[in-house]
């Protein structure tokens, strides 16, 4: 795949201009296109297998790099996730995660990290708490953004608004099969940043990348009128991050963490470990330049540590 | 007038429906929508299905004046409506047939679908066999040992049987998986979804395709007694043998009513009661009536039928019984197995046990009814596919 050099981090002048939202999003990818690299933004399911790891993984995650985290809401029926996910889910429920103790976690979070923090939901755990106090209890709790997987554009109105007035940013998503109006909805709808699914496909690893993700990105790029492009589904390796950061200004990577979290566990190792190794290894591929694993030097400007974990 | 027609919204009934799917399917749902109105009024796609209807399938099927189970019952005069005679042994054919040839027609070289009895997958796989496409049939585990002559008709009929062992192993999950499969694979695949749920377009296609069911029996219902029956009664799993009929007589003064599963009891996990157990939520693209917790996860559901084991029902069941236009009423394990012995003894029929539920409720109410007053029945299927398992739940009961 060839570099982007036409494609220039731009500034977000829509998101600070909404004075509602937290802006820790647009902060997160400003700071992070001041450095050259995409922003890195792990998924982890929470309450997988209790909230406890979930914020233990947090503050792992923020160490090794990452940007935005995003935070899965365990729901019953997740249709459009995979294997991996589904079970995180699964064990989510196990331990009795709801959406009121996954916002409690949202705002140990808060206090623990800087890390910009983004809802991961399905519509129906949000209908059942109350749409518009899940929006005011999401932004109480330090949540900075939401996005609901079963809320398309045309849906949007009865809730979209809800969320906003709630000081949340709304992120929705675009995908391969979107035709450019649908793109420009989801464009218009959007603050923070505008989710890019990469392959038509539900969640889950992938060794390699959809053959059409740059003509995805291209495509969502013309519709998202200034706002940054975050690409997730199926990236799972450094070298698909890598990639994937030359075409976008964030990089979500899920089901390969939970994975990777998953097997430590079953293999009696260190979670936190093999999270950190993995996620940090996705993080250093998400410079725009240079060659995969390449170090990067705290630059001026960047407000917390960035330690390598990965061991080479 | 009717009135459970969308409103104003495309894909609502009221409050209820719409198209809650994730980005990927909604191009595509939006695809299906426009072929379906298009080859609906297309002369040769009609022609085709209509001649797949009666040639292949059998219809029209028949109505029966059941005067044994009448007698038995004691008041208004009970007639059922036979799509236990359709090919494949249920209603669910007609939906099947329908969406098969448009999948043909939108040039799509694969269908996948869900089944909870059996049934939707067998007249899928049937289907698809005789308009030639390769077809998968998700089924969860459970379901697929207790419906186990159903599995083995799928893969006689050349499909491939997919067991689904996540949740609750059932329908719910099936249906999880096949719009996983249909994500997958959109561009090439069409979801031939079963019933009159799921995100837009779907409760109005299979709508439409099953009110061959209701228009069928109204002209054969007015031809035996020279008017509408009093009443009309349909089970309700999802809602499309019931919608099927019942889109024959919004507009009159019959009264309606879905008969859904009571199960074992009225605890969570023991039915798939959802109008009376259940509140408004969205599941699987829709939002309707749907059995959920106080966190808004799904709830396990129970019915001696794997048919109408499922938490949500269809938009437009939602609709009606908010306005008033059907009631929905529930018929538990037990009384759904008495009639199933009861139709077999009087009328030498054996009916579905999804079916049974309706029959069940159909007794109940001719008794509180005159002779002079008559109630029509849609008998759904076929009970073959279930002898096994009656056989086994009675000896459990007996034990
Ligand atoms: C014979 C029969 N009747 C009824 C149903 C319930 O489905 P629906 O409510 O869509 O008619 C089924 C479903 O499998 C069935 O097999």
């Amino acid at each position: 795949m060839k570099a982007h050099a036409g494609v220039k981090p731009r500034p977000f002048p829509r998101a600070s201009a909404r004075p509602a939202s937290s802006g820790r999003i647009a902060a997160a990818f400003a700071r992070a296109a001041s450095e050259n690299r995409a922003a890195f933004i792990p998924y982890l399911t929470a309450g997988d297998p209790d909230l406890e790891t979930t914020a233990v993984l947090a503050r792992v995650l923020e160490e090794s790099g990452s940007d935005i985290l995003e935070l899965g809401v365990p729901f019953s029926d997740p249709i459009a996730d995979g294997p991996v996910i589904q079970r995180a889910a699964s064990r989510g429920l196990a331990s009795e995660t709801t959406l009121e103790k996954v916002l409690e976690t949202a705002a140990r979070i808060r206090r623990e990290t800087s890390l910009a923090l983004v809802l991961f939901t399905y519509l129906n755990p949000l209908l059942r708490f109350g749409f518009e106090r899940a929006a005011r209890e999401a932004s109480a709790a330090g949540v900075d953004g939401v996005l609901v997987t079963d809320l398309p554009p045309e849906e949007a109105p009865a809730y979209q608004p809800l969320l906003r007035a709630g000081g949340l940013d709304t992120i929705f998503l675009v995908s391969p099969t979107s035709p450019s109006a649908r793109m420009a909805a989801a464009g218009r709808l959007s603050s923070g940043f505008l989710y890019v699914v990469s392959r038509s496909g539900i969640t889950g690893a992938r060794t390699a990348l959809a053959p059409e993700l740059e003509q995805t990105v291209r495509r969502a790029r013309r519709q998202a009128s200034g706002l940054p492009l975050a690409v997730g589904f199926g990236i799972s390796t450094p070298e698909a991050a890598r990639q994937t950061a030359l075409l976008a200004e964030g990089v979500v990577v899920g089901s390969a963490l939970v994975r990777v979290a998953e097997q430590a566990r079953a293999a009696g190792k260190s979670v936190s470990r093999a999270v950190g190794e993995l996620s940090a290894s996705l993080a250093r591929a998400c410079a725009k330049t240079g060659s995969p694993g390449e170090k990067r030097g705290a630059t001026p400007g960047t407000p917390r540590p960035r330690r390598s974990m990965e061991r080479r | 007038m009717p009135v459970s027609r969308e409103k104003k919204r495309p894909g609502y009934f009221g409050e209820y429906g719409g198209r809650f799917a994730p980005e990927t399917l909604m191009a595509p749902l939006e695809e299906l929508g426009r072929a379906w109105s298009r080859f609906r009024r297309d002369p040769r796609f009609r022609a085709e299905l209509d001649s797949l209807l009666r040639d292949y399938a059998g219809r029209p099927t028949p109505i029966t004046v059941a005067e044994n189970l009448t007698r038995q019952a004691g008041g208004a005069r009970i007639v059922l409506k036979r799509e236990d005679l359709l090919h494949t042994g249920a209603h669910k054919l007609n939906n099947s047939l329908g969406q098969v040839l448009l999948a043909k027609a939108m040039r799509k070289s694969r269908v996948v679908a869900e089944t909870g009895a059996g049934q939707h997958g067998v007249a899928t796989a049937a289907a698809a066999a005789k308009i030639g496409l390769p077809c998968v049939v998700y089924m969860g585990v459970v379901d697929m040992e207790r419906q186990a002559p159903n599995v083995s008709r799928m893969k006689l009929l050349g499909a491939e049987v997919v067991g689904v062992d996540s949740g609750s192993r059932t329908l719910k999950d099936a249906i999880n998986e096949a719009m996983r499969d249909w994500t997958e694979n959109v561009r090439t695949t069409h979801y031939v979804l079963g019933s009159a749920l799921g995100p837009h377009p779907y409760p109005t296609l299979v709508r439409e395709l099953q009110s061959v069911i209701g228009k069928e029996a109204r002209s054969q219902f007015r031809k035996l007694a020279g008017r509408d029956p009093h009443a009309a009664v349909a089970c309700v799993g999802g809602g499309s043998n019931a919608i099927g009929l019942f889109s024959a007589y919004l507009s009159g003064s019959t009264k309606l009513f879905g008969v859904e599963a009571g199960g074992r009891g009225t605890g969570p996990g023991d039915h798939a009661a959802r109008f009376s157990g259940g509140s408004v939520g969205v599941l699987h693209g829709t939002r309707t009536m749907l059995l959920q917790d106080a966190g808004g996860q799904v709830l396990p559901t129970h019915s001696v039928s794997a048919g109408l084991d499922y938490p949500a029902v269809g938009p437009e069941h939602a609709e009606l019984a908010r306005s008033g236009r059907a009631a929905y009423v529930r018929v538990d394990d037990a009384d759904a197995l008495r009639a199933f012995a009861a139709l077999s003894r009087t009328e030498g029929i054996i009916p579905a046990l999804e079916s049974a539920h309706a029959v069940a409720f159909a007794c109940q109410l001719a008794s509180e009814m005159p002779r002079s007053a008559s109630i029509l029945v849609n008998l759904s299927g076929r009970g073959d596919k279930d002898l096994a398992e009656v056989e086994r739940v009675l000896r459990g009961t007996q034990a």
